[in-house]
């Protein structure tokens, strides 16, 4: 087909081919300039900031320091911010991977009245915004005294994350195909065991990206841990939402602050780009 | 083992019919399993909608009964409404934008061999928080075009193709023919003849900022039936003005600067100065007086005040639109990847055109995931805040007002707990058809 077509057409094609390339590259330096923007930023000295555009370390590299970094490093707020994202997260990522897990399991597997009811009940819920719910449990949460709290933050999360959880992973594991359980079964399991030995293991795929993305949500979130969480508890985002009503004074916090904020996520994206889009996917109707 | 064996026996396994208890689990064990999460969605999700429901029928203090009081004022208070109509400018158009972007892209990196390097920066944003983005944003959208990179970029292309005014702060010296004309315009003080060479001497434009192509000014020469003149700036660095109102050596036409006939008030012809600051206009400025148009003296152009009143929404609309235009290019180009390709390959053999195997071909086939995508997009986009919060500066915030970051203020910073719940009932409103929609597609698959 290829070496029938005319001189012309290949002609545009090459033209045309020429102008895609030229448009995706173009199109490619829109989307990366606003990082490169950040992160040349954060390496610049205020009064450079205030001075001029973060281009201009291509024409003085010299401009280049990491002291708002060290800055950033020695103080206290930001790093006890920085290890309550962690404590934020980490739980609530394994509480939901966890609980999720269980009662996917008992939706796919499991015989009880209303068993698809309740199924739908869940999948009801995945869409309810997180607004419906502040007010509600920020009273509740003050009564039972986690207002405030990293518990209360993390089990926010964990009320939110679950109806996805669920969704997502009873669906994974009602595809294991039903010979490997009965084998399982016949071997002698329990029911822990065999949740344990053989339906965690098969679902690993599908709760790896739900591992992915709740990890993300949580770390990234903003909303949940500004009502939630207090000066104590609170994690790196609500530390740098502070500063920014007086943002030019405070650039050589913010910028290195969102560039440091946003290492672990970039690093999980491009180490499990594959389970991440996964998650994305099932997530669609999130 | 007795129950499993007997789940196991009387059903063949091949049937997809039912997935009936291979465990053959006591209800109290499959009680066990579902336990914690049905307590925590109770507890954390459920019970906190029935709660928003009835507290938004009472008032401020929750203790009497309000009525619709509260739902009456998202359509009364200022703010709501704002909020309101910002957020239908948000659903109508970040969901499009952002999904017809994502096809475009999902279609084009097909074509490349680095097609998957680009969906990964594309993609890559969606992996930030939306507090990043926002301070992302704050940096591009800065005002100084000397330090945002978005009014450095949009006044670059602004000067190339309006040339920018060359002569800010030119004004009149001492014993000028000419005077202000109001606007920032300057005229001739008396009307011109033709055969006349009229001298129009300026002062005050900083040296750096004249024209590069400036020449030492020529004194004008008359010429029969024409008007002809010069301009140029009566003022040289270290000589001072020489001769008043004569031109000098060394000093400089104000080259590309714009003369006007003016009659009566009507412009009856115009001229641009030569690099050497020297004009002509045709007979027909015969009695006319000069003008300078304001033009020529404005400040130089600052680029668009993207955080203002009347632009902040669309720019932080911007700012999402770079955050989940991956989101929408991945979703689709998965869809596309299922497109059978003979398909496509047919209509080509047919001689479609690229454009109409796009229009006609691939895009009815991939209508449900866009649809899947504009959709998600839309709940997700009912809800923002962060970016709106983070990018909005405090004088502009009331006017990129939304629903959620309303909600936020009245719940938590007003103490109108009865209107914030208002609004939390509404955006739940918005949001059942797409749970329904969610539960009866579902309701078909497991009961297959």
């Amino acid at each position: 087909m290829k070496a029938r077509q005319s001189l012309g057409s290949r002609l545009a094609e090459g033209v045309s081919g020429g102008l895609l390339r030229v448009f995706l590259i173009v199109v490619g330096l829109f989307w990366l300039v606003p990082t490169i923007g950040l992160l040349l930023s954060s390496l610049r000295a205020p009064e450079d900031i205030a001075a001029s555009g973060w281009w201009k370390v291509f024409t003085e590299p010299s401009q280049i320091t990491f002291d708002s970094y060290r800055k950033l490093l020695e103080n206290e707020d930001i790093t006890s911010s920085l290890l309550n994202t962690v404590w934020i997260t980490v739980p609530a990522t394994l509480l939901v991977v966890i609980i999720g897990s269980l009662a996917g399991y008992a939706f796919a597997w499991m015989e009880f009245p209303g068993r698809d009811w309740w199924f739908l009940g869940v999948v009801g819920l995945l869409v309810v915004p997180v607004q419906v719910a502040l007010i509600p449990i920020a009273e509740l949460f003050g009564k039972i005294g986690v207002f405030g709290s990293v518990l209360g933050v993390v089990l926010f999360h964990v009320g939110f994350g679950l109806p996805f959880a669920v969704f997502l992973l009873r669906n994974f594991f009602a595809e294991i195909p039903r010979e490997l359980l009965e084998a399982a079964r016949l071997d002698g399991a329990g029911e822990l065991r065999l949740f344990f030995r053989v339906v965690m293991p098969l679902g690993a795929p599908a709760i790896a990206a739900l591992g992915i993305f709740q990890f993300l949500w949580v770390w990234n979130d903003l909303l949940v841990a500004l009502i939630f969480s207090d000066s104590g508890s609170q994690p790196i985002t609500v530390a740098l939402q502070t500063q920014v009503r007086q943002f030019g004074n405070n650039i050589d916090v913010l910028a290195p602050g969102a560039f440091i904020s946003m290492v672990v996520p970039l690093a999980v994206f491009f180490a499990f780009q594959r389970q991440f889009v996964s998650g994305v996917m099932a997530g669609a109707v999130k | 083992m007795t129950s499993v064996s007997a789940a196991g026996g009387d059903k063949p396994p091949a049937a997809p019919k039912s997935r009936k208890s291979v465990t053959g689990t006591r209800r109290t064990v499959a009680a066990l399993f579902l336990l914690p999460a049905l307590v925590l969605l109770g507890a954390l999700v459920v019970y906190p909608i029935g709660y928003s429901v009835v507290r938004s029928f009472y008032d401020q203090s929750g203790d009497g009964f309000a009525g619709i009081d509260n739902y009456k004022s998202l359509f009364t208070d200022e703010g709501i409404r704002t909020a309101l109509k910002n957020n239908i400018i948000w659903v109508v158009f970040a969901p499009t934008i952002a999904t017809a972007l994502g096809l475009i892209f999902a279609v084009l990196t097909e074509r490349v061999r680095w097609g998957t390097a680009f969906k990964l920066v594309v993609f890559m944003p969606m992996a930030i928080s939306m507090l990043a983005a926002g301070i992302i944003f704050r940096l591009v959208y800065d005002q100084d075009p000397d330090k945002g990179v978005a009014n450095a970029v949009w006044v670059g292309v602004h000067d190339t193709f309006s040339q920018a005014s060359a002569f800010p702060k030119a004004h009149p010296g001492r014993e000028s023919p000419l005077k202000p004309a109001g606007g920032g315009a300057f005229i001739t003080t008396s009307p011109v003849r033709t055969g006349e060479a009229v001298s129009l001497p300026l002062v005050g434009v900083a040296p750096d900022l004249m024209p590069d192509g400036a020449k030492a000014a020529v004194a004008p020469k008359p010429e029969p039936d024409k008007v002809t003149g010069t301009t140029w700036q009566d003022f040289t660095r270290g000589k001072g003005v020489g001769t008043l109102n004569t031109v000098d050596p060394a000093e400089l036409g104000y080259a590309g600067m714009k003369v006007e006939a003016v009659k009566d008030g009507k412009v009856v012809a115009s001229a641009t100065a030569a690099d050497d600051g020297t004009f002509t206009l045709p007979a027909a400025a015969d009695g006319a007086q000069l003008r300078l148009p304001a033009s020529n003296f404005k400040e130089p152009y600052n680029g668009l005040d993207w955080l203002g009143p009347s632009l902040v929404t669309p720019s932080i609309i911007g700012s999402y639109i770079w955050m989940w235009a991956g989101f929408a290019m991945v979703l689709i180009a998965a869809g596309l990847a299922s497109v059978p390709r003979e398909l496509l390959e047919a209509a080509r053999v047919d001689g479609a055109s690229e454009w109409q195997v796009f229009r006609r071909v691939t895009v009815p086939l991939l209508a449900p995931v866009l649809a899947v995508v504009a959709v998600t997009l839309m709940i997700n986009v009912l809800k923002i805040f962060d970016l709106v919060f983070i990018i909005a500066p405090g004088s502009s915030q009331d006017d990129a007002n939304v629903l959620a970051l309303e909600l936020y203020r009245k719940g938590f910073s007003e103490d109108q707990p009865g209107i914030a719940s208002a609004i939390s009932v509404f955006l739940l409103l918005l949001v059942i058809p797409v749970m329904w929609f969610n539960v009866r597609r579902l309701r078909r698959e497991v009961r297959r």
